[in-house]
């Protein structure tokens, strides 16, 4: 027999009409205006983007203050709002090379062409709150330097004239990248895919894992050979012209991982590398992404997989926090009969094992007294 | 003739990028003022939609999909029978239309020079203008290294 039970429209629309209250607090203090979420709270914007897996700012600034800053429901938000929208193509890869360079530095080379560039970062701030900031006062203009337009090319290619780096991941000529939007997730998986799922992943379950690699789960020995962030253009071949339209720039967030390698029967000793690219500026994301693809690669260099940043199934399988909040958070929704089924077993498992306690007692009593 | 058509080609794709870069009230703002036509069938659109943005694997590999965003896009055909397209970063549709029909609009050999001067060329020197200071204000945080000498000789 199954019994449904209703109820509880009430209390729902009530709940939400409160949460709408509590969502705008104090009504003496002005409303948010997204345009300032997008200029201020900038790095929590490129996060939702990110893991939201939809480049359009004023979508995730919605999206924030709409779930009061919980990040998470924000990008479980752009999520949802994803999926109402039609689908026009796949762009042409993008050029990081010739990207607008609004930060680049690299750990491995301290001269290389195009120079270190600090752009906005929080690196060498001494991490002190600033009461000023709480105060709201004017903020100068940055200084400019005047300078002619560099090359910047990418690290990789500057160890690659060496020799002594594996070129480019390639992937057979015919291969066609996959789609995790439209295909069911399927291992082992192919190393852009597992970048895909990386690309839109939980930032602080990659930081984690990465971080696990470095104290010596899967130690490879990384260095940054390079990260740069900045404005990249889109372009799109369309049916209805002959050349590929330009659609705009995106700002990404690149990170060349460069690995030790001892070298194996089939490849002489060189640095092997891991990749990140993401939405935004995220460099801690970009990183951690680079850290975890490196290490997904074990298996393609005959390393053992011994720890779980290693473990492609694992990570990827754990890796979205959409996924993971929608499984733990249903955990508080209505299990009534379920949990009705198991206080009834509970209960009958109790009452026998209290009849053999007693069985037991009354047995002793006889034994004792006899 | 084929090299022509070729640079046609290239000229219509660098229109098309400045539109595309441009904010949609900068070109509202320079098409009120040029006083250019704006009336145009609407063929398609505006409508908003996805694009999934593909990367390079280390770069310069096998391209991998990165994630998606939002481009709004129309198509329309004026009086005189061209065809305009736009295709656009984000969800501006009236910025879409206009694009597609500033499109139209530089085909038309008649209208290309006023389109190009009083509209193209403006929104040009403002992106390109915006990208020299980004340039600039990044150049100012480059790390000149310099090296300590020690010691006596």
């Amino acid at each position: 027999m199954y019994v449904a039970v209703k109820g509880g429209e009430a209390a729902i629309a009530n709940a939400h009409s409160l949460l709408a209250d509590r969502r705008r607090g104090d009504r003496s203090v002005p409303a948010l205006r997204l345009d300032q979420i997008v200029e201020q709270l900038a790095l929590g914007v490129d996060r939702v983007m990110s893991e939201g897996s939809l480049y359009d700012r004023e979508l995730a600034a919605l999206a924030i203050v709409q779930a009061r800053g919980d990040m998470i429901e924000a990008i479980f938000l752009v999520r949802a709002y994803r999926t109402t929208l039609p689908r026009f193509g796949y762009t042409k890869a993008i050029d990081t090379g010739a990207m607008l360079v609004e930060r680049r530095v690299s750990a491995t080379y301290k001269d290389l062409p195009g120079g270190q560039l600090l752009g906005p970062t929080f690196d060498y701030t001494h991490r002190l709150l600033d009461p000023e900031l709480a105060a709201g006062g004017d903020v100068a203009e940055p200084l400019q330097r005047a300078s002619e337009a560099e090359a910047m090319p990418r690290v990789s290619a500057i160890l690659a004239r060496e020799g002594l780096i594996e070129p480019d991941g390639d992937m057979p000529q015919d291969h066609v990248p996959g789609d995790i939007t439209r295909e069911p997730l399927e291992f082992p998986m192919a190393r852009d895919i597992r970048l895909q799922a990386l690309s839109r992943g939980d930032e602080g379950f990659l930081l984690a894992l990465g971080y696990s690699t470095q104290r010596g789960y899967a130690r490879n020995h990384p260095f940054v050979g390079e990260v740069r962030i900045g404005e990249v253009e889109l372009e799109l071949d369309v049916p209805e012209l002959p050349f590929a339209v330009p659609l705009g720039s995106v700002r990404v967030t690149e990170c060349q991982m460069v690995n030790q390698f001892k070298g194996s029967a089939k490849a002489p000793p060189q640095f092997t590398r891991g990749y990140g690219l993401v939405f935004g500026q995220s460099e801690r994301k970009a990183m951690a992404m680079a850290l975890c693809d490196r290490a997904l690669r074990a298996s393609e260099f005959g390393e053992d997989v011994v720890a779980a940043a290693q473990d492609e199934e694992f990570v990827i399988s754990h890796s979205d926090n959409v996924q993971a909040t929608g499984f733990v958070e249903h955990l508080k929704l209505p299990h009534y009969v379920d949990f009705q089924a198991e206080l009834d077993l509970v209960r009958r498992m109790r009452a026998e094992h209290d009849a053999r306690e007693n069985a037991g007692k009354v047995e002793e009593k006889r034994q004792a007294a006899e | 003739m084929r090299g022509q058509e070729a640079r046609d080609q290239a000229e219509r794709k660098a229109v098309m990028a400045t539109l595309a870069q441009s904010t949609g009230d900068d070109i509202v703002r320079l098409w009120n003022a040029a006083g250019l036509p704006s009336e145009a069938e609407l063929l398609r659109g505006p409508e908003t939609g996805l694009v999934t943005v593909r990367g390079r694997i280390g770069g310069g590999g096998a391209p991998f999909n990165v994630g998606e965003a939002t481009v709004t896009r129309a198509t329309v055909r004026l009086a005189s029978g061209q065809v305009g397209h736009c295709y656009a970063l984000g969800r501006d549709k009236q910025k879409a239309k206009l694009a597609a029909i500033a499109d139209a609009l530089w085909q038309d050999p008649a209208l290309r020079r006023e389109v190009e001067t009083k509209l193209i060329a403006p929104l040009q020197a403002a992106l390109a203008g915006a990208r020299e200071r980004r340039r600039a204000e990044t150049a100012a945080t480059k790390v000149d290294f310099f090296t300590m000498v020690r010691g006596e000789d």
